[in-house]
């Protein structure tokens, strides 16, 4: 699990996030809601982090990750799997030789393990054959679902997801959720995923939390969310006509 | 200043992790090994190209402003000789190779930061800094020379070429190649671009690491690092050459 306490931090004069706590359990979707520039990708650098938090603590199983050296800090990011929203695939890569790639850094797996565990991945996230395939060949779809095999390759015990359906249609983008979901219960994850998709919500949000103005609002699952009378987080969440006829038929 | 100021604790910061041992040396000599083609294999076309032809003319030139029967013709090839071996070859080369080399760098770095490809390598725990940069300074630093010699090389078959057209004999101009010829400069030629091409390489990798936007950033980024590159490529011109050669 991870979890944040009192988290602070500042771009200039901008406050982007103030006095976040959160924990995100493990073997469950943890789900961080937002309108855009609510502070919800900056969460998810801090976690890592790839932005330096001015105060607070962030804690991965108990080990604080700001307080740890920098090499001790790699060694734990290697416990991570990242997706990231345009999937950060490296372009002059094939398919096969981008999921390869932590596997050659950080393991002394033969040429022959290596390829197993690469074409595991491909099956697991539904890409069985296209090893060779460029990132500029593969559909957005593609795109974050290699992403995912290569967040999954190394076995991580946390994955997080930077709005992993920004840019996909509905279908693809249930596809990917349901993806994201498997994998947390199979291998029994963390996951954080940020999202401003209220179908991802609906469709796999165990434990929701919702940012405002860098602050969190509101945690609770997704039934609780339908029945919610926090103001900001119905105008959110029910800002589409959908929603609105959902919440009213409940 | 406090900008410039900034910039240089940037700079030094981001050489402090570039400068660190490769995780996986296997994969670092292959990263070495793409950088030697794209830094400097690429460049041997243009740099042939440019110093035959600049040779030539320096060449033409030089026989047009001493055409006077109290100097000899042997002088063309002397002159042209440490015109290309003291400054075309190792400034104007470097100069024109932060435009081609620099401006690459950048761009490359700069696309990598804004599709979040360097933030993925360091969530995987890689020192991207050192991953990505180090590789291309080390073949900056080892490439340069040989294309600086291959300048000389190709630039004096084009002065003997302009030289012909010019009416100097290839007696006379080999005669004046040789002419109290001082080998130090060719090392002087070397120990600057030395310099020039950890300038080049470091300077554009740091524009291109600290891109922070989308395409339009990533083109000034480009921008900065030829026009850094080549300022500080003739400052350190004249300081190197005031302290090497004075």
């Amino acid at each position: 699990m991870i979890e944040i306490k009192n988290i602070e931090k500042h771009f200039g004069n901008n406050h982007v996030l103030k006095n976040v706590s959160f924990l995100f359990e493990r073997g469950k979707t943890n789900l961080i809601i937002g309108e855009s520039g609510s502070g919800k990708t900056t969460l998810i650098k801090v976690l890592i982090g790839l932005h330096k938090i001015d105060s607070g603590i962030v804690l991965f199983d108990g080990v604080d990750f700001n307080a740890i050296k920098t090499k001790k800090q790699r060694l734990l990011r290697q416990e991570i799997g990242m997706l990231f929203q345009g999937g950060a695939l490296y372009d002059y890569m094939s398919v096969e030789e981008n999921i390869m790639f932590p596997l050659n850094m950080f393991t002394e797996k033969t040429e022959i393990e290596k390829l197993e565990r690469v074409n595991f991945c491909l099956k697991r996230v539904k890409l069985e054959g296209k090893n060779r395939l460029m990132p500029s060949e593969l559909s957005g779809g593609m795109t974050k679902r290699v992403a995912i095999a290569r967040a999954i390759v190394m076995q991580p015990k946390y994955l997080l997801c930077d709005e992993p359906n920004s840019g996909l249609d509905p279908k693809t983008a249930i596809i990917i959720d349901n993806l994201i979901q498997e994998i947390t219960k199979e291998y029994n994850i963390t996951t954080i995923v940020n999202t401003h998709d209220m179908n991802s919500v609906m469709e796999i949000g165990e434990n929701i939390t919702f940012i405002n103005k860098g602050e969190i609002w509101w945690k609770g699952n997704k039934d609780e969310l339908l029945n919610s009378n926090n103001k900001e987080l119905n105008d959110f969440v029910f800002a589409s006509a959908l929603f609105k006829r959902l919440k009213k038929a409940k | 200043m406090t900008k410039l100021l900034h910039h240089l604790g940037l700079y030094f910061i981001m050489m402090n992790k570039v400068i660190s041992k490769p995780e996986n040396w296997s994969i670092f000599r292959k990263q070495l090994a793409l950088e030697m083609e794209k830094v400097g294999l690429n460049s041997v076309s243009l740099v042939i190209i440019l110093s035959f032809f600049v040779g030539a003319v320096v060449s033409i030139q030089t026989s047009i402003n001493m055409n006077s029967p109290l100097l000899p013709s042997y002088l063309v090839g002397l002159a042209s000789r440490d015109s290309l071996i003291l400054e075309f070859s190792p400034t104007m080369i470097s100069l024109i190779l932060a435009g081609k080399v620099g401006s690459s760098i950048a761009s490359e770095l700069g696309s990598m930061r804004v599709t979040e490809q360097i933030d993925a390598l360091e969530i995987m725990g890689i020192n991207s800094a050192s991953f990505l940069i180090l590789p291309k300074v080390i073949a900056a630093i080892f490439f340069f020379p040989f294309l600086i010699i291959i300048s000389m090389g190709i630039g004096m078959i084009g002065a003997w070429v302009g030289g012909l057209s010019a009416d100097i004999t290839t007696a006379d101009f080999m005669y004046g190649l040789k002419y109290e010829f001082t080998p130090f400069y060719v090392n002087y030629a070397i120990i600057k671009t030395v310099f020039f091409a950890f300038i080049i390489s470091t300077v554009s990798a740091y524009f291109g690491y600290h891109t922070n936007g989308g395409a339009i950033a990533v083109g000034r980024a480009s921008t900065n690092a030829v026009v850094t590159s080549s300022i500080l490529i003739l400052l350190f011109n004249y300081i190197l050459t005031d302290i090497i050669l004075s």
